[in-house]
């Protein structure tokens, strides 16, 4: 056994502890014979820090497309040749949307608009979508804006939105080198007023986008720091016009060497699948990650692209002898 | 209208006698971004279950 795993099965699984920078970065450097085993243990750590539910989500785009920002991986920037174009939901598919997606048992609705920040517009789209749907739909509702104002986060609580996604999308370092029409430290600073609001703190990030494996461990350990209630880890999916089309996906055993090593640094957070796990995982990489340490998935349709259809990864979580979290169990 | 399929909904590029076997192979997992018909950019909204994509010209198509 490497010795890592053997200090994080005291340090993490016995007493709760993440590992810290060089800790994970360790895991991240596992030979292959030894990854199971790291799985193995984050499965433990997840199954006694967080226990068996799986919290399901579903998401959809209220703003698509047209975003002044730059990020590199992302197809809804106006800047690119990308393909996508601008497009508005309207209520009522918004609220058949949510209703879509608590049919599946999920209990988290994330509401999502590709913008630097929202506008008075789209907070007034917002929040006639909250009300419309928290009439008709029993189901949580998450918000993904962009960067708030200290204002907007207070009309976000008021709305009744009890968790907010940004993501920090890869660590301090490297985020220049992804984008550069807004700063990382303007990122983090959404998020902090955001967790002093009392909502819940939803930030993860895309691995793959050719951060080294040191700048994925600064990445976990930065994140372990912000100590957000929920953690959704994409996989690039190079879109075509944006300027990471033509990177490789992640090798789908990086993958899961990363999704241990993210449990390890953050025993107790929800560690969510997020988009891209279909191309670099496929269905065996998705059972393996789901024991290994993830304990929450987006089910359906991503923003601009296609997910598996929910019932098969339902139908995994029952094969897996993992219940769903029920919206009880999280009010 | 025409209704023949001459471009490729993924790339937009013609629609050659090779079938695109990338784009066929992406749009497993995305929707359509172009008119077959006409090449134009769709409008195409992503939904949890399906979703729709319209061209100006030669209406919507859902999925
Ligand atoms: S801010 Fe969001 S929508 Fe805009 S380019 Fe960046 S990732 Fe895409
Ligand atoms: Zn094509
Ligand atoms: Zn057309």
């Amino acid at each position: 056994m490497p010795e890592i795993l053997d200090q994080a099965r005291k340090q993490v699984l016995e007493n709760g502890v993440g590992l810290d920078e060089a800790g994970v970065l360790a895991v991240l450097n596992l030979p292959d014979e030894h990854l199971p085993a790291a799985l193995q243990l984050a499965h433990e750590v997840r199954m006694r820090w967080c226990g068996p539910e799986v919290e399901v989500e579903g998401i959809v785009s209220l703003k698509t497309g047209g975003c002044p920002e730059d990020c590199h991986f992302c197809s809804q920037s106006g800047l690119f040749t990308s393909p996508v174009r601008s497009v508005l939901l309207d209520i009522p598919s918004l609220v058949k949307a949510a209703k879509q997606t608590a049919a599946t048992g999920a209990t988290e609705f994330c509401i999502v608009a590709a913008v630097r920040g929202p506008d008075a517009r789209l907070m007034k789209q917002l929040r006639e979508g909250v009300a419309a749907i928290r009439a008709e739909v029993d189901i949580q509702i998450a918000a993904s804006l962009g960067m708030l104002s200290q204002e907007q986060v207070d009309e976000l609580v008021d709305m009744g939105v009890h968790r907010y996604n940004h993501n920090l999308e890869t660590c301090r370092s490297y985020f220049p080198n992804v984008v550069t029409t807004h700063s990382w430290e303007e990122r983090w600073e959404t998020l902090r007023m955001v967790r002093e609001s009392g909502m819940e703190v939803c930030c993860g990030g895309i691995l793959g986008l050719g951060e080294t494996v040191e700048q994925r461990a600064e990445f976990a350990a930065q994140l372990a720091s912000l100590d957000p209630h929920e953690v959704p880890l994409n996989f690039l999916n190079p879109r075509p016009g944006t300027p990471l089309g033509d990177r490789p996906v992640v090798e789908g055993k990086d993958a899961l060497r990363a999704i241990a090593a993210f449990r390890l640094a953050m025993p107790r957070t929800i560690l969510r699948y997020a988009g891209g796990r279909e191309l670099t995982l496929g269905d065996l990489g998705t059972r393996e990650g789901l024991l290994g340490g993830i304990n929450a998935v987006i089910v359906g349709n991503y923003l601009t692209t296609l997910g598996r259809p929910a019932t098969d990864d339902l139908a995994l979580l029952d094969d897996l002898k993992m219940p769903v979290k029920a919206l009880s169990a999280t009010l | 209208m025409t209704t023949t399929r001459v471009w490729c909904d993924r790339c937009g590029e013609p629609a050659d006698a090779g079938g695109h076997p990338a784009c066929r192979a992406a749009r497993e997992l995305e929707p359509p971004r172009f008119c077959a018909h006409c090449r134009r950019r769709m409008k195409v909204q992503v939904l949890p279950v399906g979703w729709a994509a319209a061209c100006v010209e030669h209406g919507e198509l859902r999925g």
